[in-house]
């Protein structure tokens, strides 16, 4: 047959990746000893559908070796093993083992077959009565391993589908490969055989009971039949104890009792045909939730909804003069271009939210990273995320992974104490790592908190004075000292660990963040812990916006730098020499920041304080008055990146397209209030020369 | 700009020197010429959003299907003396490259004329004289019907930040 299968290729490793994502989030959820069953079964059927994969696919170190973890969980499933917490460490490598596997074969490459037999011998210690014993199972159901399979032989029910000698394949010829193997008994199934004259000539009427007997291994089994796999009904099950026979059908998902009752009902035939098509369709249907998409077609995508946004605008403007003696149409024409404004707008939401995606994609790989690293270094910890809904752009959540996973490892290796310790310490023996995601003045704020032992200030400057980075005298503040901890090559750490130690990395950490327009800050508390705090820019993010006017011109300040909008009195306000003007606001004095003259905007309709709205700004944890002629409503913005194709703008941190297609630009708050203190330095020099 | 992509842009730009097209246009008396397979898009002047604080031949941001272009006076850009935007003004958004990226720019000039078709043999280098234009901007001149055309290095024109400026020589 010349189908090419590599075409399918691409869908297996696609598949087979999200199988494992759900084999490994499963086994996380699963408690041992107190395991739900459907936890286990769903972890089963990923790893069935791996192997079926891999087999139909050619990849058979794949395919063997996910068969080993399917026998573990075949019997965890059926409660004949205990799970626990050794189980499923082991499971939990294998699944990184099978990743790197598929990896290294997407990429043809090859796999590192030494590890993969290292951890196959590791399962099948697991599996070799090395575990518990089962509650319940007791004696009579011995667990079912490999080496039981292949000595009995195989109960095999074929049942070719009406189609199947279409296809090119003849069931004669599979059961003679069959009776190559060894000894074969069968009973051939005539029940379903028309009458002559209702006798389609190439239509298969005929199905078997098949028993082989000999050492036969299933996969040379399911080799026969990885032809027809799809063009027939299959049972294979190992000819071992009656009590613990265990069914599989070849590429079906079906539980043992569902497959034994389709062999217990051989008339039923269509029934049994389709139900197996239904039970096929339940998992791909669950997994289909999801689609991938080229970042840039939904990039087109929204610049495209973007020009529908103002076509119709143009439109409903239009609509506005439309003027009709005749009665009803002008009407109608409202309606209709209402109509299209309302679903205009709920398109273009829908369609920004695409890109928007929360950063739990990030945050789910930490339990697992925190559950592996606390058992390596002896550590008991307890990971508590909060935050993640918070949606951050796709470019954020891809380029941000790497360094928090860093900044992770350093929390629970450098930060966090060992049990005695904390008890001495006077801490719960279960250090609490932290991970927070939250918006915070425009920007998107990642936290990293640990309740451990601080950063060791003196620790730090002695290293750093050592390495001759700081003089003796440095007269730095705490601050600035754990700054430090960011200089390239910098590690305090006595011993060098694998898992963080090194000194590289804290530097690469914040070039990454820097990389993508944020920031990282470090508070550290002494004996109380620390805290890592990443501000991120919120590129192509949906921000919260009031529209402000001065003179001709339309700005957007984010609201989430608004602290609130007054009108000022003139009995406010303060003109102190050289400094500008300030204005109370209940007891503070704040700056006044004239938006038509940082900008230098022509006309400005309010020159005087008490004609316009001063909006209360913060910026930089500081507060000044944003003195502008007039707000306007407040509406969701999308960011757009005026660096792209211009460059940085003092005082503006990206642009916005408005209903009517215009081009607003959106106000950088702490750029400026620079802005304006330096204006005002330039305006002195200029002066003075 | 992935370098696959930029690999086919430079296969472009070979093809380029021989067979030519240009997009000219016109700047008071004189006429010039752009690659035409810079030109991305030719739209009348409409209204565009100042950027504050901007050199004064930047005249804003315009939405080119959500995108942000910047708009340039090319006549303020070369030192030729502003006229008031008409219904014959167009913008001419032409795709600029530097050696990392590749960026769209409007620039704002009197009126689209025609699309020349010259072979690279034709193209004539430039006289050192002391033109409206500085020289440095030109990358050959051409004749068509009589009239000269000055053909303009898009990218040496519109790289105008000091981050830029010492852009390959070699690009087109």
């Amino acid at each position: 047959m010349s189908i090419d299968m590599k075409q399918f290729h691409q869908v297996f490793f696609e598949e087979s990746f999200e199988g494992l994502d759900i084999m490994e989030s499963g086994l996380l959820n699963m408690d041992p000893g107190a395991a739900d069953p459907e936890e286990i079964n769903s972890i089963f059927r990923a790893a069935h559908s791996i192997k079926g994969g891999g087999g139909t696919f050619g990849f058979n170190h794949i395919s063997s070796f996910t068969h080993v973890m399917e026998t573990l969980l075949d019997e965890m499933r059926d409660g004949r093993r205990q799970v626990t917490t050794e189980a499923m460490n082991v499971l939990l490598q294998s699944v990184d083992v099978l990743r790197d596997m598929l990896t290294a074969t997407s990429d043809g490459a090859d796999h590192d077959e030494e590890r993969a037999t290292l951890q196959q011998v590791e399962l099948n210690k697991i599996l070799n009565g090395e575990a518990t014993p089962s509650i319940e199972g007791g004696a009579e159901s011995t667990p079912v391993t490999e080496d039981a399979d292949q000595h009995l032989g195989w109960h095999i029910v074929f049942r070719p589908l009406s189609h199947m000698l279409r296809t090119g394949n003849d069931s004669l010829r599979i059961i003679r490969e069959l009776d190559s193997f060894g000894d074969l008994k069968l009973t051939c199934d005539l029940s379903a055989l028309p009458l002559l004259d209702e006798y389609e000539a190439e239509d298969s009427y005929l199905s078997w009971d098949i028993y082989l007997h000999g050492d036969i291994s299933r996969d040379t089994i399911d080799e026969v039949f990885s032809w027809v796999d799809d063009d027939c009904e299959l049972a294979i099950m190992p000819l071992v104890n009656e009590a613990a026979q265990v069914v599989e059908t070849a590429a079906a998902t079906q539980s043992p009792e569902e497959k034994l009752d389709l062999v217990d009902k051989p008339d039923d035939k269509r029934a049994g045909g389709d139900r197996r098509a239904n039970e096929r369709r339940k998992p791909a249907t669950a997994g289909a939730s999801s689609i991938r998409v080229d970042i840039n077609k939904i990039d087109t995508l929204i610049n495209m909804v973007g020009e529908l946004v103002i076509t119709q605008s143009m439109l409903s403007m239009l609509g506005e003069d439309v003027e009709d003696k005749a009665g009803d149409r002008e009407e109608r024409t409202r309606d209709g271009l209402e109509q299209l404004e309302r679903h205009t707008r709920e398109l273009q939401e829908s369609v920004m939210q695409i890109r928007m995606v929360p950063i739990s994609f990030t945050f789910s790989r930490f339990p697992r990273l925190v559950h592996d690293l606390s058992s390596k270094m002896g550590k008991k910890i307890e990971l508590e995320m909060t935050g993640e809904n918070t949606e951050v752009d796709k470019t954020v959540i891809e380029k941000i992974g790497d360094p928090l996973v860093h900044l992770v490892r350093n929390s629970l290796d450098h930060g966090l104490e060992m049990p005695d310790e904390r008890i001495a310490a006077g801490k719960p023996e279960t250090g609490i790592v932290q991970l927070n995601a939250f918006h915070k003045g425009g920007n998107i704020v990642l936290e990293i908190r640990d309740d451990g032992r601080g950063l060791n200030r003196d620790k730090i400057l002695s290293k750093a004075i050592e390495k001759g980075i700081v003089p003796e005298d440095h007269g730095l503040s705490d601050r600035q000292i754990y700054e430090l901890i960011f200089m390239p090559g910098f590690s305090t750490a006595d011993v060098v660990s694998d898992v963080s130690g090194r000194g590289v990395g804290m530097d690469v950490v914040r070039r990454n963040i820097n990389e993508l327009g944020g920031g990282i800050e470090i508070e550290s508390t002494p004996g109380k812990g620390s805290a890592i705090i990443i501000r991120l820019p919120l590129t192509l993010a949906i921000l919260d916006g009031q529209t402000v006017v001065v003179g001709n011109e339309t700005y957007i300040v984010p609201l989430v730098s608004i602290v609130e909008s007054i009108q000022v009195r003139g009995d406010q306000i303060n003109r102190v020499v050289g400094q500008g003007e300030t204005f109370k606001l209940r007891d503070e004095y704040l700056p006044v920041v004239r938006l038509h003259e940082v900008f230098d905007i022509a006309d400005p309709k309010a020159k005087e304080l008490d004609e316009g709205l001063l909006v209360v700004v913060e910026g930089e944890g500081r507060n000044c008055g944003l003195f502008v002629d007039d707000l306007l409503g407040q509406q969701q913005v999308v960011i757009k990146s005026l660096e792209a194709n211009y460059g940085k703008v003092d005082g503006i941190s990206g642009a916005t397209i408005l209903g009517d297609g215009s081009v607003a630009l959106i106000l950088d708050i702490q750029g400026l209030m620079r802005l304006a203190r330096d204006g005002k330095l330039d305006a002195d020099i200029q002066q003075i020369a | 700009m992935s370098e696959q992509a930029a690999k086919s842009e430079n296969a472009d730009d070979n093809k380029d020197q021989v067979n030519n097209e240009y997009l000219t246009f016109i700047l008071g008396a004189e006429a010039y010429g752009v690659d035409i397979l810079r030109v991305q898009e030719i739209r009348g002047w409409e209204m565009v959003t100042r950027i504050p604080n901007s050199p004064s031949y930047v005249r804003g941001v315009l939405n080119l299907r959500g995108a942000i272009v910047p708009v340039f006076d090319l006549r303020e850009r070369i030192a030729l003396d502003p006229i008031e935007y008409s219904k014959e003004t167009v913008v001419i958004v032409l795709r600029v490259k530097n050696r990392t990226s590749e960026r769209s720019m409007g620039i704002v000039v009197d009126a689209v004329s025609d699309v020349l078709n010259t072979g690279a043999d034709s193209i004539r280098n430039t006289p050192e004289f002391g033109h409206a234009i500085a020289t440095e901007y030109i990358c050959g001149l051409v004749e068509s019907d009589g009239k000269m055309v000055m053909l303009l290095d898009v990218d040496r024109l519109l790289n105008y930040d000091a981050e830029i400026e010492n852009i390959d020589v070699d690009v087109a």
